[in-house]
Parts: structure tokens; C-alpha cells; sequence
């Protein structure tokens, strides 16, 4: 069940099961597909994927953080970071999958 | 960009594929993530980011219009961390600062 960690190669096997081309193409599209989408929030872009999510590049303006270590204070310079929103869909797929899941583990009229 | 401009771009880097197999293979790999999100695993790309569930315990939070107590349960909510790689694509020539936002 959980525990593990999904790669590459795994979303490269997916393809080569679902849309029939060689395996190394395979392989070669998910990097493409992938490559794509880095490089659009490179630029700047909001990637909105339907029924999956939005990656969106946000800027920071300089603020004042601290080393949790030693206290002492450090500027801490502008910049852009990405935020991840997830689609309601994918939120409706992992809650219903992990009520599924307990309900599963712990039925609650137990047969007899 | 959305995602029919994403499989526009692919496809115009792969003239030998139909279009619709390039449709079936973005698809394919946002369909490979969600599935193992809801099966409760973590996603890891390198040089992207990862993307993981978290477990938000339930509480007892508050109906802020009427400040009556309710029960909000128990939730399992999709992250996502940005690479390195990324992060420093985005921030180049800066000094990374490891977890960011």
C-alpha cells in the first residue's frame, strides 16, 4: 500500500502500457512532457493542468529570516518560488481513496 | 499554459506522433501521479520536485460565523516540493536556501 516511491521510470512504464510505443520513447516523451512544463514556469507561466493542478510562480520580496541555530538575523533576498494548487478533483481522489482504505480496515458491522 | 498548449508543444517536438497520442501520453503521466497519491505514495522527480500526501489529524475547529464548535475530520491532502534544480532555475546566479515559501 504506502511506502512507495513512484519515478521516472514508472510514469515511463505507464505510457509504454497505455499508448504502445517503445519503451525508450516512452521514456523520452515523459522527459519531454516534463521538460515542458519546467521550462513554461521558468518563463514565468501558470501551468494549469485540468483535473490535476495549477503551478504558479509567485514573487517574494526581500524579508528578514532568522538561523534557527544561532538566532542571528539575515536578509534573505527576493525571489520567485512555485506554488502548487491542487485540482478539487485530485483532492476528491486521494480523500476518497483513503476513506476507502480505513473503512476497509475497520469495518463497521462487523459480520458474524 | 494549459494542458492542450502543453500537448500542442510535444507534439510539434514529435511530428511522427499523432496528436491524440501525445494527449493520451500527458494524460498518462498526470493519471500515473494522481494514482499514486490516492494509493498513498510519493512521487519523486528529479530536477521538478516530489509530490507526497499529508495527513491532517482531526480538530475541533470553529464556525467563524456563529463561534459554535464542530468536529472537522480527519484529511489527507496532496504536497508538492519544489526541486532543487527548479528552485535554482528560477532563482539563478542566488544562493539556495533549501525549503522556500
Amino acid at each position: 500500500m504506502a511506502g512507495k516511491t513512484v519515478t521516472r521510470a514508472d510514469l515511463a512504464e505507464s505510457v509504454f502500457r497505455k499508448v504502445g510505443l517503445s519503451r525508450t520513447e516512452s521514456a523520452e516523451l515523459v522527459e519531454t512532457v516534463l521538460d515542458e512544463i519546467c521550462a513554461a514556469i521558468v518563463r514565468g507561466e501558470t501551468v494549469k493542468l485540468s483535473s490535476f493542478a495549477t503551478f504558479q510562480v509567485r514573487d517574494k520580496n526581500e524579508r528578514i529570516g532568522r538561523n534557527p541555530k544561532t538566532g542571528e538575523e539575515v536578509p534573505i533576498s527576493p525571489r520567485r518560488v512555485m506554488t502548487f494548487k491542487a485540482s478539487n478533483v485530485l483532492k476528491q481522489r486521494i480523500l476518497k481513496a483513503h476513506a476507502q482504505r480505513k473503512a476497509k480496515l475497520k469495518p463497521q458491522n462487523p459480520a458474524s | 499554459m494549459i494542458k492542450s498548449e502543453l500537448v500542442q508543444i510535444v507534439a510539434a517536438r514529435n511530428p511522427h506522433l499523432y496528436h491524440r497520442d501525445v494527449e493520451n501520453i500527458v494524460n498518462a503521466v498526470l493519471d500515473e501521479i494522481t494514482d499514486a497519491l490516492a494509493a498513498g505514495n510519493r512521487v519523486e522527480l528529479r530536477g521538478f520536485g516530489a509530490f507526497s500526501v499529508k495527513n491532517r489529524p482531526s480538530r475541533s475547529g470553529r464556525n467563524p460565523r456563529t463561534g459554535d464548535s464542530v468536529f472537522v475530520e480527519e484529511k489527507w491532502v496532496p504536497f508538492f516540493k519544489t526541486g532543487k534544480e527548479l528552485r535554482e532555475r528560477l532563482n539563478p546566479g542566488q544562493p539556495d536556501l533549501g525549503d522556500s515559501d
